[in-house]
């Protein structure tokens, strides 16, 4: 009982990191039908961005943190001006690749720049050890969860209720219809991406508060898909209960079943068995088609 | 000047070259590669011998993802298949080559079709994914069914042409020979494929999956046979990977080399046989350049030598990139406007 509350925790607490990588994921696909490869390296460029400012330069961190997510939305911006802009209209593989392409290269620049060791990141969310029941947890992984529920919160309530939110729905549900209202697509392309960045930059600085600052952050960025298509690819809830599912699976898996190192396969597994079950994810939207 | 390319004949019709100018490029192209072996030294030589090699591997992948539309990212996956099996038979088998290649093609176009049913129910990115999913299996099993694989453990292969008993080294040139033969055959399987009615089927599901059943094509069967047909060649091309390197080890098969193949069709050009083998010789040429680069940069800048997997990765990105952005049909587009310009010159319109 104690190892299954060990896992459970620890499951949940992996899940909420995977669950703010995949927010942006959501946030981008929801209004621009993109799907972002390069989220991984969001991440990855997040972490080393305030390891540098708050390690290297030696700010305070909410400084550190706050120069990040600047720079964090001038990537989302940059990103989306030069790279995805031109691709407007194009078929999904010349998407799916060039965000492959940016991903390759933001990878490279930043290991070109800090190298491929490991650093060490001067944490500033402490790590106390709490205990719940009998089962032990560390309070930087649980401001993670705390911060990925804030997250949904924030956006489900954005989606709703802001001007800027219902634009956003009216560009993924139909583009000319929302410009022939006068909502500047591009602009909401650019603020999607801007926002995914953030989310992603949170994430990043999470898991380089909890483990380090390495190169296999990236890493994450391909965990997360088996979550997105759980939950579906447009759903905000379903990135969150689908990155709760996968977080758990892989700590009972690799708990419980032989060496555990199942646990790196079995969120494709059951990707794969879900998909042919339910195409569109458990809340995705179907899409119907016409010829 | 040409006004147009007329046909009075239906042999003529169905030629594959049907202007001089073509025929000239033919004969210049096989006899320059008949030339090639005998003056190259043993760097050029494995140099081809890779270009060989990926070319069938980047045929198979467009076979599926630039003619059927189906988008796979497991590209790897079915390649690990492709070179354990031909590994595994001629070693533990004893095996020679001719029956262990075509074994192998076909154990992977088995796998190939098995992974290939979801394709049925997704599309697009959901199948991108799933096939993401395959890639991540097919290398998870690879690494730990230690029994059978070796797990992480390079796997050496015995080589031999006929049956004997003893381990061969094939020098590349004879290699490049057998790599030769099978991509010729490849290349011609394929370009006569689409002159089929099952090639013309792909192409149908590509351009419209709806109206291509509603033409009475058999979605299922038709997208399961794509996967297959693919993984037949990505198999072989996996097969010739462990029979040319003698050594099989997981880490050739990973998703990035899955990234590698479709951004060697993209910027070859999707949809096309010519624009796979110019994507295969494309990206297997620019890593050897920048790395010769590099290295006579490196007396100049002592940091270079540090620096050069970092700058591949960073061109490799950027030349995706760049292509999509600029010239999103790849470099069989570019040839085409060359040759174009020239036969229309001067009155380019």
């Amino acid at each position: 009982m104690d190892k299954f509350l060990q896992l459970t925790l620890s499951g949940l607490t992996n899940g909420a990191v995977y669950a703010l990588a995949a927010l942006g994921f959501v946030l981008i696909y929801k209004s621009s039908d993109v799907i972002n490869f390069a989220q991984g390296e969001f991440l990855l460029v997040g972490a080393y961005v305030a390891y540098f400012m708050i390690g290297q330069l030696g700010l305070v961190w909410p400084l550190g943190v706050f120069l990040t997510l600047v720079v964090a939305v001038a990537l989302g911006v940059v990103v989306e001006r030069l790279v995805l802009r031109p691709l407007i209209g194009e078929p999904i593989i010349s998407v799916i690749m060039v965000t492959i392409g940016l991903a390759s290269l933001l990878k490279a620049l930043v290991n070109g720049i800090w190298g491929t060791n490991p650093k060490v990141f001067p944490a500033f969310i402490p790590k106390h050890e709490i205990h719940i029941i009998n089962a032990v947890v560390t309070t930087d992984k649980l401001w993670a969860i705390v911060l990925s529920v804030g997250f949904l919160l924030l956006f489900s309530l954005f989606f709703r209720y802001s001007s800027q939110g219902i634009a956003m729905r009216a560009v993924a549900d139909d583009q000319q219809a929302a410009l022939s209202m006068g909502i500047s697509v591009k602009r909401i392309f650019a603020l999607s991406w801007s926002i995914a960045a953030i989310t992603a930059a949170v994430a990043g600085l999470i898991v380089a508060n909890t483990l380090e600052v390495s190169s296999n952050i990236s890493g994450i960025g391909l965990r997360v898909f088996p979550v997105v298509i759980l939950g579906g690819l447009d759903s905000i809830p379903g990135a969150l209960i689908g990155a709760a599912v996968i977080g758990l699976l892989e700590a009972y898996s690799g708990g419980y079943v032989g060496d555990g190192s199942l646990s790196q396969v079995i969120p494709f597994i059951v990707l794969v068995l879900i998909l042919m079950v339910r195409p569109y994810g458990l809340f995705g939207q179907e899409i119907i088609e016409r010829v | 000047m040409q006004s147009g390319i007329f046909h009075s004949t239906y042999e003529k019709d169905m030629a594959l070259r049907h202007t001089p100018a073509q025929k000239i490029r033919l004969a210049l192209v096989i006899v320059v590669i008949f030339a090639l072996p005998f003056w190259a030294d043993n760097y050029y030589l494995t140099l081809a011998n890779q270009i060989l090699i990926t070319i069938i591997g980047a045929i198979g992948l467009n076979i599926l993802t630039g003619f059927t539309g189906q988008i796979s990212l497991g590209q790897g996956g079915f390649m690990a298949v492709g070179a354990y099996t031909a590994g595994l038979i001629a070693t533990r088998l004893g095996m020679p080559l001719w029956l262990s290649i075509p074994i192998a093609s076909l154990v992977t176009a088995a796998v190939g079709g098995i992974f290939g049913i979801p394709s049925l129910r997704l599309k697009g990115l959901y199948l991108a994914i799933a096939t993401l999913a395959a890639q991540e299996i097919i290398v998870w099993l690879v690494t730990h069914w230690d029994a059978v694989t070796g797990g992480v453990d390079a796997l050496n292969v015995r080589n031999y042409l006929w049956f004997q008993g003893a381990r061969m080294r094939f020098t590349e040139f004879q290699f490049y020979w057998i790599a030769l033969a099978l991509c010729v055959g490849t290349v011609f399987a394929t370009v006569n494929l689409f002159r089929t009615r099952v090639g013309r089927a792909f192409v149908a599901i590509r351009d419209q999956d709806i109206a291509a059943e509603v033409m009475g094509i058999d979605l299922f069967r038709y997208k399961v046979l794509a996967f297959a047909t693919s993984s037949f060649f990505v198999g072989m091309s996996g097969a010739l990977i462990a029979h040319w390197r003698q050594i099989v080890t997981w880490e050739r098969f990973t998703v990035d080399i899955s990234i590698l193949y479709l951004a060697m069709i993209i910027i070859g050009g999707l949809g096309s046989v010519s624009g796979a083998i110019y994507g295969a010789i494309f990206m297997t040429l620019l890593p050897a350049f920048l790395n010769s680069v590099g290295r006579s940069l490196g007396g100049v800048f002592p940091l270079m030598d540090n620096l050069i997997p970092f700058i591949q990765k960073a061109v490799f990105g950027l030349v995706i990139i760049l292509f999509l952005v600029f010239e999103p049909e790849g470099i069989a587009k570019m040839w085409r406007n060359v040759k174009d310009y020239f036969r229309l010159w001067p009155f380019s319109y």
